[in-house]
């Protein structure tokens, strides 16, 4: 095994970075892969929560920086999701505990023995969202389709770059078919076009997402909701399979135009 | 009346189509780091170095920006009168 880093970031905050962190982890999991999922946003953890293990912490990650246990020890082993880790964030430190190269070192101890290292990175272009993209091998970008989100977005695509961590891949969360189709929301097709980047997944929104973040259980668990079937869509896509994009009904011939972007250039390379 | 009658019209615009025109415009000023007030310094001078060589239609001229993917590109338009004969 060799473990690929995949980092999932955000120019602004509340976008789904922590529940697709979650669920990304467990869909790759239930596909018989090895995970570990990273909660990089240190002085506010969640990323236990949302899979519900808040309660199993022990040690966690400013712990293994200073030397206070081992990488092993910090793991937490879902007990539901067979091969699914989590490696808590500290929750009384600030993100200067850890550094880029803590990150690096953490990630290629894990890379021999796991299939998949997700790191939950903190919005912003500060410390946090540096230490998670030190070691990723993907990024992907989270948006929400309105403009503070997809300009945010655009900043991080750039740095993204500019670190030579990209191409970038782009999930939008919380589309609303319904206002897109009455022409309130930002679509897809437009989205895609503005960031210029590849896409890789569409998540509706979706009140199970909050049922299932209530109990600690992922929705991917779930496989009548919609959003839980983006997430296991995204999972696939990430493993290789080419999985059509789901069908929300709201993109004005979204499919047949999103084929022509990438064929004339629009993707970037 | 008519400034009235606009503001209806941009009212009644689906919002989505202005929040990506407006995007459009914030990204292409986010990626370039360049105003407006500089791109009309760069084609005043544009047009300064060219009317030396060349006599151009100053009033028509027009310098943007478009984007090509990911990649931002200054465009300029330049239409030309003739020739200018120079000592
Ligand atoms: N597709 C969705 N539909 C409905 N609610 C969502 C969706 N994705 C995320 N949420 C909610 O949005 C909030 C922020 O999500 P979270 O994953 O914590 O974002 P981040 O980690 O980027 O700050 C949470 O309350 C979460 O339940
Ligand atoms: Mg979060």
């Amino acid at each position: 095994m060799a473990a690929k880093v995949l980092t999932v970031t955000s120019g602004k905050g509340g976008v789904g970075k922590t529940t697709i962190t979650a669920n990304l982890g467990a869909a790759l999991a239930s596909h018989n892969q090895k995970v570990v999922c990273i909660d990089g946003d240190i002085g506010l953890r969640n990323l236990d929560v949302v899979l519900g293990l808040e309660n199993r912490i022990v040690y966690d990650i400013v712990d293994v920086v200073e030397g206070r246990c081992k990488l092993r020890q910090a793991m937490i082993r879902d007990k539901r999701i067979e091969g699914l880790f989590l490696i808590p964030a500290a929750q009384t430190r600030d993100k200067t505990a850890v550094s880029p190269s803590d990150m690096v070192r953490i990630c290629d101890e894990l890379r021999p023995d796991y299939d998949w290292v997700i790191i939950d990175s903190p919005a912003g272009i500060e410390r946090g969202f540096r230490n998670a993209l030190a070691p990723a091998d993907r990024v992907f970008v989270v948006t929400n389709p309105e403009v503070s989100a997809v300009r945010d977005a655009d900043r991080i695509i750039g740095i993204t770059e500019a670190e030579e961590k990209g191409p970038a891949q782009l999930i939008i969360n919380r589309i609303n078919p319904a206002m897109v189709e009455r022409g309130d929301m930002i679509s897809t097709i437009d989205i895609v076009e503005l960031l210029a980047i590849e896409l890789i997944g569409i998540i509706p929104e979706d009140s199970n997402v909050i049922v299932s973040t209530n109990r600690g259980l992922p929705i991917v668990l779930d496989g009548k909701s919609q959003a839980g079937q983006a997430l296991q869509n995204i999972a696939r896509r990430v493993m290789g399979e080419n999985v059509p994009f789901l069908d929300l009904n709201d993109q004005g011939g979204f499919f047949k135009q999103i084929g022509k972007l990438f064929s004339s250039g629009g993707k970037n390379e | 009346m008519s400034n009235f009658m606009a503001r209806l019209a941009g009212r009644n615009r689906k919002s989505a189509n202005q929040a990506k025109e407006r995007l459009q415009l914030v990204l292409i000023h986010d990626r370039t780091n360049l105003s407006n007030s500089v791109l009309e310094t760069i084609k005043d001078e544009i047009i300064e170095v060219l009317s030396r060589h060349i006599d151009i239609e100053s009033d028509t001229v027009s310098v943007e920006i478009n984007n090509d993917g990911r990649q931002q590109r200054l465009l300029a338009d330049i239409p030309i009168l003739g020739a200018k004969r120079k000592r």
